[in-house]
């Protein structure tokens, strides 16, 4: 995944969904890696945002208090309109 | 299984390897506990953190340092012990990663998330000078005995290469 971020990031593909619906287990190096995929984004000017979490992994966030840092959307539709509207908002 | 305590031990290479290995066991005693769905996969999780802990902070990844892993089962309760070869530390001085500096840090959650789904934990200087982190999760109530610990999606083996 972190390879994956970069070379979006690098392909200056800066808006990025990450869709999850597929991982019903995380543990706190995958919740790190999620934050260092974040962190990255923003650093670089993008956006990262989740699709689809899983009950363990919503349960995992909230618990870790990321929920709040997090953008998080269970329709991808939604989630993608999200990133037009913050571009056509910017100067 | 009966009510009998019984005692595990299994002594872990310093390798990733080791920490599915270490996590599949437990999940395995967990069930046969009685122990539910939901209650493995917190047992799970816990030596997961606590072996990854024991091999990145305290072994410090060398191979020539062990990892000592060890399941306790008790009429009330299973406790694991996870000990290393490292130098130790206090559970104080570990930081909260629930406080607004830490909220974006890459690390530090593995301890909070052992506290988070056990019922004890604790961290106590073990007999090779490394830290043992001692915890348990109380056996669930025998009203139903049969309908427990099934199901577990974590339950194959997956012992890496």
């Amino acid at each position: 995944m972190r390879t994956t971020v970069r070379k979006l990031l690098d392909d200056q593909r800066t808006r990025i969904l990450l869709n999850l619906a597929d991982v019903d287990y995380i543990d706190s190096s995958g919740i790190g890696e999620l934050v260092s995929a974040y962190t990255t984004a923003k650093g670089r000017g993008g956006e990262l945002k989740l699709l689809h979490l899983t009950k363990k992994v919503h349960d995992l966030l909230q618990l870790t208090k990321l929920f709040t840092v997090f953008e998080v959307y269970s329709d991808e539709s939604t989630a993608l309109k999200s990133f037009q509207l913050a571009a056509s908002s910017e100067p | 299984m009966g009510t009998d305590p019984k005692h595990l031990e299994i002594t872990l290479e310093t390798q990733v390897e080791s920490v599915n290995l270490a996590e599949e066991m437990c999940i395995r005693v967990a069930e046969a506990a009685g122990f539910g769905e939901d209650d493995c996969y917190k047992i799970g999780m816990s030596v997961r953190e606590g072996v990854i802990n024991a091999f990145h902070y305290g072994n410090k990844e060398r191979p020539d340092k062990k990892i000592h892993l060890a399941v306790d089962l008790t009429n009330d309760k299973m406790i694991i012990h996870v000990l290393d070869e490292g130098t130790g530390f206090t559970l104080s001085d570990v930081p909260d990663p629930l406080a607004e500096e830490n909220l974006l840090s890459t690390s530090g959650r593995g301890i909070f998330l052992m506290r988070a789904f056990m019922d004890e934990f604790d961290v106590v200087s073990g007999r090779t000078g490394g830290a043992e982190i001692v915890m348990a999760k109380k056996l669930p109530l025998q009203e139903n005995p049969g309908t427990n610990g099934q199901g577990s999606q974590g339950a194959s083996p997956q012992q890496g290469a």
